[in-house]
């Protein structure tokens, strides 16, 4: 039943003027999923978020949301909610009244209404809130009313626009953790868009990865971070260190012509001219155990709280980012700027993508 | 620098307390052949002729209801421009704040002879119409609005072009189709730009006395041309300044408590 797919969206088309917005986009969103729309700035995942409530009208392609579709249904007639990115409350309303304002429309009666407010406000934690007025929160507590706000109609899906960019860094923590408790008491599925890759990989059931209007690929948080589909998803999530490398006809077999070194692959690539990704937390300095070397002299140690950012020059004037584990102490860690040293890694931690 | 702070106050002293001080002191002041026309003293006969006699009430109370249907046509046209204005592209809105403006660049009265031409017996409208239209209260009605009406646009445009548009979105989002979205959000927050164009509007339209002395008919009077015709036919200072006063309590009287009312009424405490 999880499995099935709820939200729908086939060849989706959007033009602004003469620039493609969205660009024949597939996307499939299952039932009680929290799917995340990952994307550099103008990639395309506003937009989309924007088709999904009703406030884009597509110029092609459909959206189906639960057998029904809702391609051409404005706004105020999907079974679906937004929390908007600057939460856009009423300011003329109490937070009372802002969280009943969905059910009202949907013609709920005082009483059902009364009560659903107060479920809503102790869901989010601001019992006792209901008679202040927007104007008069922080803006966590204003979060906080715009999620229950969106939540009260109970949306058959919640649309949530970067909902957590407006928060200082403690704050959005706590609200991590808190939307995907949220998320599951309440069996809704989620759609939310973030630029945020941390973000992305923390709360996501699925990533989906935007570029140019375009899904560049879909997976599970894992599935992206370990075998991106190329070198934009590679650097996107988790900034890898991308070499130039050469796949030999086993497909396991890499060499790395600027080093004049050959290393080993776990999975195999397509043979041929292709990179080879790295991520830096698989990288180690020193330990001539790794089967994956290769040379090169220390350009910068940089101290990051929870590991040590190492920069190393190699040979061919690549410079490859290192994070050094501080699991035996800060002092033992340390490195010289200069010193020579060896970076090695397992086979598993090598990325073939395609050039 | 002490001086400086109080210049302002001396400056409202001089242009406004003083000249109201000089319109309340002739107001209780006794009609006299001489110049200037009046005995000081404090007699409050002026004022309660003003109130009780049917040629002052019958003006103020018809100078109320025109000013009051004038204000009404306005706010009915001026909302759909402000909002039409506010919603159109970036790039137009300039031109069309321009075009509200524009009347404003040729003198009052060579605009409102202009329609007495426009509105004449055999002008196109009254053809057209098959009826009289210069010199009733239509063509009153017609000059008021149209004098006053980009009074009330601009204050309405100013506000609505603040309004956050994801607010109107969030309101559909939630379920409310674009009546209610007017209702609940859009006419709610504009309101203190339709209370500042309706005093704009009301307050010059009660004492106007132009307009209808050109377009309107001559039967009913109005309280400005009543003010007008005993200060400069009657040489009456004291009643003119008498029915001056009264007006003035109106004008304070009636857009405060317009004001409070709106207050009251705004949907902000469900």
């Amino acid at each position: 039943m999880t499995a099935s797919p709820f939200l729908t969206v086939s060849n989706l088309f959007v033009r602004y003027g003469s620039a493609t917005a969205l660009d024949h986009l597939d996307l499939d969103v299952r039932r009680n999923e929290l799917f995340v729309l990952l994307g550099a700035s103008g990639s395309g995942k506003t937009t989309l978020l924007r088709c999904l409530g009703g406030f884009v009208r597509p110029d092609g392609g459909r959206i189906i949301l639960n057998g029904a579709d809702m391609t051409g249904l404005p706004p105020h007639r999907r079974p679906v909610n937004t929390m908007f990115q600057s939460y856009a409350l009423f300011p003329h309303m109490s937070v009372a009244a802002n969280i009943s304002f969905g059910l009202r429309q949907r013609g709920a009666t005082r009483a059902e209404t009364q009560q659903r407010v107060a479920e809503m406000l102790s869901l989010v934690r601001l019992e006792g809130f209901g008679a202040r007025r927007p104007g008069e929160l922080s803006g966590g507590q204003q979060q906080r009313v715009a999620l229950a706000r969106s939540i009260a109609p109970n949306p058959a899906l919640l649309l949530l626009d970067e909902p957590l960019s407006a928060l200082d860094q403690a704050l959005r923590m706590d609200t991590r953790a808190e939307l995907v408790r949220l998320r599951r008491e309440l069996g809704i599925s989620f759609v939310l868009v973030t630029h945020d890759q941390d973000e992305a990989l923390e709360m996501a059931d699925r990533i989906g990865v935007m570029q140019n209007g375009r899904m560049v690929q879909i997976g599970t948080p894992a599935e992206l971070y370990e075998a991106p589909a190329n070198r934009f998803v590679a650097s996107f999530l988790g900034a890898a260190n991308i070499l130039s490398c050469v796949v030999a006809a086993d497909g396991v077999s890499v060499a790395l012509p600027g080093l004049g070194v050959s290393v080993r692959a776990e999975q195999p690539g397509a043979p041929g001219p292709g990179l080879l990704a790295l991520r830096s937390e698989r990288l180690r300095i020193g330990g001539a155990a790794q089967p994956n070397q290769v040379e090169g002299v220390v350009t910068g140690c940089v101290y990051a709280g929870d590991a040590l950012a190492v920069t190393v020059r190699l040979a061919d004037g690549l410079v490859l980012r290192v994070k050094r584990s501080l699991a035996d102490g800060l002092d033992s860690a340390r490195l010289e700027p200069g010193s020579p040293v060896r970076v090695g890694w397992q086979p598993d931690a090598c990325i073939l993508l395609p050039e | 620098m002490r001086w400086v702070i109080g210049l302002p106050a001396l400056w409202l002293l001089v242009l406004l307390a003083a000249p109201l001080a000089i319109v309340a002191v002739i107001a209780l002041a006794v009609p006299a052949d001489g110049i200037p026309p009046y005995d000081l003293g404090f007699n409050l006969d002026n004022l309660s002729l003003v109130a009780t006699d049917p040629l002052y009430r019958d003006a103020l109370l018809r100078s109320l209801r025109v000013a009051g249907v004038s204000t009404l046509i306005c706010l009915l046209m001026g909302f759909p421009m402000a909002l039409a204005i506010s919603r159109a592209a970036p790039r137009w809105q300039n031109a069309l704040l321009l075009a509200v403006m524009l009347p404003f660049w040729t003198g009052f009265l060579m605009r409102i002879n202009a329609w007495i031409g426009i509105l004449a017996d055999d002008g196109l409208i009254a053809r057209m119409l098959g009826t009289r239209l210069l010199y009733t209260d239509a063509a009153m009605y017609i000059g008021i609005v149209y004098t006053y009406l980009p009074f009330m646009v601009l204050p309405v445009y100013a506000r609505l072009s603040r309004l956050d548009p994801t607010l109107t979105e969030a309101a559909a989002d939630l379920g409310a189709p674009p009546w209610r979205v007017f209702l609940r959000i859009i006419l709610p927050l504009s309101l203190p730009g339709i209370a500042a164009g309706v005093a704009l509007v009301f307050v010059p339209a009660i004492g106007e006395y132009v307009i209808p002395a050109l377009l309107g008919g001559p039967q009913a009077q109005l309280i400005g041309k009543v003010l007008w015709d005993e200060f400069f036919a009657n040489r009456d200072w004291p009643t003119a300044s008498a029915v001056a006063v009264w007006l003035l309590l109106v004008l304070v009287v009636i857009p405060g408590s317009i004001v409070r009312a709106i207050r009251w009424l705004r949907p902000d405490r469900a």
